[in-house]
């Protein structure tokens, strides 16, 4: 167990090195930020000293590996547009993020599980058919169109909720959260259900089919033959046997729900670390692209080595086949 | 943190929130200020932010014109025609209280000029500046400079004292990988004063009771509370549903239903502003066209049909659906210079750009690619894709090549562009600032915009001598002959000056300023 | 290898395969559906009344006709009105179209023989060849299919001649869309490779001596296939939505030859002022197709692959 856990914690390791890597070499071709950080009045002399002092000049090998060597003492550098620590940046704009991350995993958690449950009992119902084609519809329209189809009928026409922003917030030390106010509560709404149509249809019908499957199980067939309620079949019975992957997918999700939080901050003005890294994105502002990028590598990192150690945990034997194969 | 204190927070913000104070203004544009460092960037959003904070020693009303700030009164010398004098404002105070003298401003110049300061090509003719007295403050310049005070309207002035003791005496600079105390405060003498600010979310102003000009202007906003809002629709349907009163940048689709929506208006200005096509005449063969061994773009008949295809009227209605003043000239009306004579039109004849293309060797056309931004001016890609249609009535093949502005305005700089889009705003409202950047040689000082590849070193005289030429007569008659080769040689294809749409709660009051910078102390509210 | 599949399939439509769709009216009607857009598509040159995609026939002054209505400068009639450019909203839409399901299609089946070959060879082999692809999908997921678009696209534009960019664009779409989505059929065609692998029959054909090539594409193959085709569907409508949500980052078709999601978000700066054909239009027609295409997908897996229902 612990000489695989060295392994994978090794593995990982070189996953986050790649990523960096490959990361700097897409920075030589999102721009020059040169051009953005000296104005309109800049003189060609100037051009070339600034990229000089910045190290654009030299190539990327050596770039990257002066931002390993701060990257390991926690230093990301002075942003190229604002100034500041990044360190210091991303850590304000994450709680931001994760608000709305853990709001729309929540939304999807429980709107998903409760509709997966009620189309696996109601399978050939009608109002389950309408659910699932429903689910597929928000799926079938990019996150965008429908961030701003819900900011057109929530915020302009039925003026019901805020089309941007995070509302009035309250600092709890360094944390900067929305929870406590009115306004801060109503701001989060849209674009937590923009952000979790996507993964409350994937879990939907996760739930949905390892209900049915489990409900065609022996142990089921005679809970019935027992005379048991149907009621206590389904939740007592069923359902618990099907949250470990329901839990297992909503985990894997969590990384790309932030990743995803990129569109709907955009289109919401969410000030959190998908917003900071657009914005990065405009201006070239490589110190803050590079830290975001590592960021969400050592997150997703992070959970697929937890999910791997839980699976071995679960069956040394099977190891990693059974993950991927529900999905 | 216990579960009361959390309580108590909560309590007292919403019962903030329930307060609506009726003199807050809740102003959102598309671009947040990069710093509040006042030298540190020399870019729109970020001088409109300091400007409410901060003053220089003398600004630009909301009309245009030059009117008195710190200063209130200056003029060239009489004895030495290389030096400029001004007398500050007596009794004007910081925001923390600390007094404003000469001091400040030797301080605040010093600042500008110093290597990593945005604002030192604005200045690049001072050899000195230095106090005379503690009201009397003197530039002075290496030859005659007859312009300097419209150079002076975004340099602004911070207190020495609170510069040095918060470690804030250098520019901010990214290289050194410090983060300066005045990226993130600031301490002016201007009419609003910085509660709180948020980068990208939310910067809060209130105002300032010790303003010097408090009886002077209306000031009848007392609070500001600015919003980056980047995505178009979020904020025109944050004006659409009331959550913010006044947004800088309307898109033009959107006016109509601005206008029309009960309780909001829509305020519309020429901007200092012009839009144009720069070509590549200079070089012997070009990278991005199909003609081998020769640049169609060298010769004048091609660009003459080229001026001729574009149909800029087209432009404006469709596109720019009526708001944009077609242009005949890369110079915007405000500027010394201009002439309505230079600013005409140029007629749409394409049967007349056929037979030109057609005595140039090009009958049947050539390819180019034209690279345009996609997120700087308005509508800028739409105008090139509109243009890739009028091109190829004349049998140029147009390849489009759209990017955010951070990946083509290097291409600009980098002469890898052959065709290119480029808008250019006139802050010192005079002609040389035009030709220093895009029409003299490009070189170390001089033509860092000129991607024309254009090089005339007659005319890069007449350029260096407008700095130092102190007969206006004599200056102007200059300018007159640069613009005539300009003219001539068709450097560049103007399309039209922008026009600015301000979108705004009924209750306020304001013109739109051609620079694109609203100064809230002359905003009037409605009650 | 073949015979195989001919058999497979044969099996599968002797037993329930035309009789479970004839019962299934979703999924006829996702079925016509999606083949009325796809043949659209296909035949847009004789059916679309515009070449939107050459500038020389645009006349801007037909910018924002309505559906039906006079244009005011030219007068003419367009069926569903015209965008800002001038263009036919209708043809606009089946030329886009092209592009849309071309992109999905190339970048579907590019991520099919990807993953589909790399999982192979991992469940088959193992080792430390499995290891380090299993690492690689690993680097796949951490890094999300949008960001993988945007870093290919800057690296490959560095690389790419200028004159042949805009061709460029198409191919890079393909190669994003396509590398964010190997992973999955990497990951079912591993799990099957490794159920099979130790059966009796992979087994024996081992002991008979055939190669380990030909094992996994005569044996283990076609026992994978249910499960990549109903993957492949369902990836078929991601790739066409990604490749909407890419364009909205400006990483999408160029706008001289928008896709469906260039389309969708040029029309979505006029959602406020009232042109609303303008986006209504290609809206509804990538719904539609999405929409058909995921219900095909979800009846594909229930007749398939009765256990994933």
């Amino acid at each position: 167990m612990i000489a695989f856990a060295i392994r994978r914690i090794f593995q990982s390791i070189i996953v986050l090195l790649v990523v960096g890597l490959v990361a700097f070499a897409m920075f030589n071709f999102v721009g020059d930020p040169v051009d953005s950080m000296l104005g309109q009045e800049r003189t060609d002399a100037d051009v070339e000293r600034v990229r000089t002092q910045l190290g654009l000049d030299k190539p990327f090998p050596v770039q990257y590996y002066r931002f390993l060597e701060g990257a390991i003492q926690g230093n990301f550098g002075i942003s190229y547009r604002q100034g500041r620590p990044v360190s210091e940046m991303i850590a304000e704009r994450l709680p931001a993020t994760l608000e709305l991350a853990f709001v729309s995993a929540f939304l999807a958690i429980i709107f998903g599980v409760t509709l997966g449950i009620f189309t696996a009992i109601y399978k050939k119902g009608w109002a389950a058919n309408i659910i699932m084609t429903l689910s597929l519809i928000g799926v079938s329209l990019p996150t965008f169109l429908i961030g701003i189809l819900l900011i057109y009928l929530f915020a302009v026409e039925l003026s019901w909720l805020p089309s941007f922003g995070r509302g009035e917030v309250v600092d709890l030390g360094w944390w900067r959260t929305g929870f406590l106010t009115k306004s801060g509560l109503l701001a989060i709404i849209l674009p937590a259900i923009t952000l979790g149509l996507y993964q409350m249809t994937l879990i939907m019908r996760l739930v949905r089919s390892e209900m049915l499957e489990v409900l065609r199980q022996d142990y089921i067939r005679f809970a019935r033959a027992r005379g048991l309620k149907d009621r206590s079949i389904y939740f007592r019975h069923a359902l618990k046997n099907t949250l470990v992957p329901v839990i297992t997918v909503t985990g894997m999700q969590l990384g790309s729900i932030i990743a995803f939080a990129i569109i709907t901050e955009t289109v919401f003005q969410w000030p959190g670390v998908g917003l900071l890294f657009i914005n990065s994105i405009r201006f070239v502002d490589i110190p803050v692209m590079a830290a975001y990028l590592m960021l969400i590598s050592l997150m997703f990192v992070t959970i697929n080595f937890i999910v791997d150690m839980l699976y071995f945990a679960i069956d040394p034997r099977v190891r990693l086949e059974k993950r991927g194969d529900e999905k | 943190m216990n579960i009361r204190t959390i309580l108590l927070a909560t309590t007292i913000v919403m019962g903030a929130t329930t307060i609506a104070n009726a003199q807050t203004l809740n102003w959102a544009r598309a671009g947040d200020s990069l710093t509040l460092d006042p030298h540190a960037q020399n870019e729109g959003p970020t001088s409109a932010l300091q400007h409410q904070i901060s003053e220089p020693l003398i600004i630009r009303d909301m009309t245009g014109k030059i009117v008195p700030a710190l200063a209130t009164e200056w003029g060239p010398s009489e004895t030495d025609p290389n030096v400029w004098w001004f007398k500050l404002r007596e009794g004007v105070k910081f925001h923390n209280g600390a007094e404003f003298d000469s001091e400040d401003v030797v301080f605040s110049f010093n600042r500008a000029m110093s290597p990593d300061s945005n604002f030192k090509e604005l200045l690049a003719s001072v050899v000195e500046v230095r106090a005379n007295g503690k009201y009397g403050f003197e530039i002075v310049t290496n030859g005659p400079n007859p312009i300097m005070p419209s150079n002076l309207t975004n340099i602004f002035i911070m207190d020495k004292d609170w510069a040095e003791a918060n470690n804030a005496v250098k520019v901010q600079d990214v290289e050194g990988g410090e983060d300066t105390f005045a990226s993130r405060n600031a301490n002016g003498t201007g009419p609003y004063i910085l509660v709180s600010r948020e980068p990208d979310e939310k910067t809060v102003l209130r105002i300032n009771e010790n303003y010097w000009g408090k009886d002077e202007f209306p000031m009848e906003i007392k609070e500001i509370v600015y919003t980056p809002i980047q995505n178009q629709a979020t904020r025109v349907a944050a004006l659409l549903s009331g959550e913010v009163d006044f947004i800088q940048d309307v898109p033009v689709q959107d006016l109509e239903r601005v206008a029309a929506t009960d309780g909001l208006k829509v305020i519309t200005a020429p901007q200092n502003r012009v839009i144009f096509f720069g070509l590549n005449q200079g070089d012997a063969d070009l990278a991005t066209d199909n003609i081998e061994g020769k640049n169609p773009l060298a010769d004048i008949r091609v660009r003459q049909a080229i001026n001729m295809a574009i149909d800029r009227e087209a432009i404006k209605k469709v596109v720019m659906r009526g708001q944009s003043i077609p242009a005949g000239v890369i110079m915007p009306p405000f500027v010394n210079g201009w002439t309505a004579e230079l600013d005409k039109v140029p007629e749409t004849d394409i049967a007349k750009a056929k037979s030109l293309m057609e005595e140039a060797g090009y009958g049947d056309g050539f390819s180019i690619r034209l690279n345009c931004p996609n997120n700087r001016y308005i509508n800028d890609e739409a105008i090139c894709q509109a243009a890739v249609g009028m091109l190829a009535k004349i049998g140029i093949d147009v390849q489009l090549e759209a990017l955010p502005k951070a990946q083509h305005f290097p291409l600009i700089g980098g002469l890898k562009t052959d065709f290119y889009m480029l808008g250019w705003g006139v802050p010192t409202y005079d002609s040389e600032y035009i030709f220093n950047f895009l029409v003299h040689t490009k070189g170390d000082k001089y033509g860092s915009w000129n991607g024309t590849r254009f090089s005339d070193p007659e005319l890069d005289k007449k350029i260096q001598s407008l700095a130092s030429e102190t007969n206006l007569e004599k200056r102007n008659q200059t300018i007159a002959e640069i613009w005539d080769v300009v003219q001539k040689e068709i450097l560049y294809i103007p399309i039209h000056h922008q026009v600015l749409n301000w979108g705004m709660s009924d209750k306020v009051e304001t013109i739109v300023s051609p620079d694109d910078t609203p100064k809230f102390k002359y905003f009037k509210l409605n009650k | 290898m073949f015979t195989k599949i001919i058999e497979n399939f044969q099996r599968a439509r002797n037993s329930d395969f035309l009789y479970s769709f004839t019962k299934s009216p979703v999924a006829i009607i996702s079925f016509f559906i999606s083949l009325a857009l796809i043949l659209g598509a296909i035949f847009a040159p004789f059916i679309a009344p515009h070449d939107p995609f050459n500038p020389a026939t645009l006349n801007l002054m037909n910018g924002f006709s309505a559906p039906m209505q006079p244009n005011e400068f030219t007068g003419e009639i367009f069926w569903l009105g015209t965008d800002d450019q001038g263009r036919d909203v209708f043809s606009t839409i089946l030329f886009g179209m092209r592009i849309s399901l071309f992109v999905g299609f190339a970048a579907v089946a590019f991520a099919m023989v990807l993953g589909v070959t790399l999982g192979l060879i991992a469940g088959y082999v193992g080792g430390w060849i499995d290891a380090a692809i299993m690492r690689i999908a690993d680097v796949q997921l951490t890094f999300p299919g949008i960001l993988v678009a945007m870093l290919i696209f800057g690296i490959v534009k560095g690389f790419t001649p200028i004159e042949q960019r805009d061709e460029m664009a198409i191919w890079v779409l393909i190669i994003a869309i396509g590398l964010s989505e190997w992973v999955q059929f990497a990951r079912v065609v591993r799990g099957a490779t490794l159920v099979e692998k130790n059966k009796e029959y992979v087994q024996a054909a081992r002991l008979n001596g055939r190669s380990s090539t030909g094992i996994m594409l005569s044996h283990i193959l076609p026992n994978v296939l249910g499960p990549v085709l109903v993957i492949a569907t369902i990836s078929l409508a991601l790739a066409i939505i990604a490749e909407a949500t890419l364009s909205f980052l400006g990483v999408g078709a160029p706008p001289t030859q928008p896709s469906l999601g260039t389309l969708i978000r040029i029309g979505q700066g006029f959602l406020f002022s009232g042109e609303w054909w303008i986006i209504l239009f290609p809206a509804l027609t990538l719904l539609m197709l999405a929409l058909s295409v995921n219900l095909l997908g979800d009846w594909l897996r229930d007749v398939l692959n009765p256990k994933l229902r």
